[in-house]
């Protein structure tokens, strides 16, 4: 028998068994953090969770891909969970349809500027023709968002950077933002925060509301449809 | 409960598989969000009912989901270093304006059509 720390070590860190727990205990971590201080905003679980994790992951001097490992059995499950978001719809039928046509209409145009704002600034601010590309299709949920990178000339790994961090700032400002704009409607509030920061948007609304929440998940939805439609359009004009 | 997880899996399924072979430019999963709310509307479940307390399990644990992928940022930071100024500039200001023009025309469009607001 031989003392051999740093092969365990070494095994530990491409192990699945490491990015499971590291996620775990990051994530049950922010939510006591969340808890205790009252459920603070700038305190959003996801935001501190990822922050822990992705420290760690720096601290430690390991790979994202390693780490992946283990955090994709956690992501699978992001796929049964976002066609788990037909409940909190279903709960609400009555109110969507009667909205029908102002939330068609609110994500329509909401997703067509929040396309040629992303684009028009991020090159006017000094950005390239490509970062321009990989920030336009931000607001639709990622897998749409990296697919219209991948097709229009944007950097799909950047685009799923801006898509993370739209959702985030959504999270954590999202809600404050329209109480701000004195936006009391919960249905209202819960498109808005879907279309402009998809799931991770959802994720807050749903704890801020059940009708927010289902509202989100609706925009979500719409607004991966819509600009999946408007981005290619658009960017005939804007190019 | 793991008829409920049949479901969703399923309706994943049955989404993922129509969105590859029609070539729509939608997530599998978008579309079985619409599958799975086609069943629910034909089932009418119970609250106690599987089709309902499976939905809801993995409901419970939606933010912790989003984690991986958001660590990813990671992997990226030296870039978002660099080109600091426009990336927080474009994000921020096209985030906000989604935001808020989302919220004012659904508003606005509420209103003239003369709904009640839905309120806590």
């Amino acid at each position: 028998m031989t003392f051999q720390p740093q092969e365990a070590w070494d095994w530990l860190l491409a192990s699945p068994l490491f990015g499971i727990t590291l996620t775990l205990v990051a994530y049950k971590t922010a939510r006591v953090v969340w808890e205790r201080t009252g459920r603070h905003p700038s305190l959003n679980p996801v935001m501190v969770a990822i922050v822990l994790t992705g420290g760690t992951l720096l601290l430690l001097g390991v790979d994202y891909d390693d780490y992946m490992e283990g955090g994709r059995y956690i992501a699978i499950l992001l796929g049964p969970a976002t066609v788990a978001l037909a409940l909190p719809l279903y709960y609400e039928r009555r109110l969507v349809r009667q909205a029908a046509v102002p939330i068609l209409l609110g994500l329509v145009v909401g997703s067509a500027v929040s396309i040629v704002v992303a684009y028009t600034v991020t090159s006017g601010l000094g950005g390239d023709e490509a970062l321009a590309l990989s920030m336009a299709p931000k607001s639709a949920t990622t897998p749409v968002s990296i697919a219209l990178a991948e097709s229009f000339d944007g950097i799909p790994a950047l685009t799923a950077v801006f898509t993370i961090l739209a959702g985030v700032l959504g999270a954590v400002t999202g809600p404050a933002v329209l109480s701000l704009l004195r936006v009391r409607d919960l249905r209202v509030r819960g498109l808005a925060i879907g279309a402009s920061s998809h799931g991770i948007g959802t994720s807050r609304a749903l704890e801020e509301h059940p009708t927010e929440g289902a509202f989100s998940g609706l925009a979500m939805g719409l607004n991966a449809l819509a600009t999946a439609i408007l981005l290619p359009l658009l960017l005939l004009v804007l190019r | 409960m793991i008829t409920g997880l049949i479901a969703l899996l399923l309706c994943q399924l049955v989404g993922e598989l129509v969105v590859r072979t029609l070539d729509l430019p939608l997530p599998g999963p978008i579309l079985g969000m619409v599958l799975m709310l086609a069943l629910l509307l034909v089932r009418r479940p119970r609250s106690r009912s599987g089709l309902v307390r499976g939905p809801q399990a993995l409901l419970r644990y939606l933010p912790l989901l989003y984690v991986p992928a958001g660590v990813g940022v990671i992997a990226h930071l030296s870039r978002l270093g660099e080109d600091a100024v426009p990336i927080a500039g474009g994000l921020v200001v096209s985030w906000l304006a989604g935001l808020v023009v989302t919220a004012a025309v659904t508003a606005g469009v509420l209103r003239v059509s003369g709904a009640r607001k839905v309120v806590r």
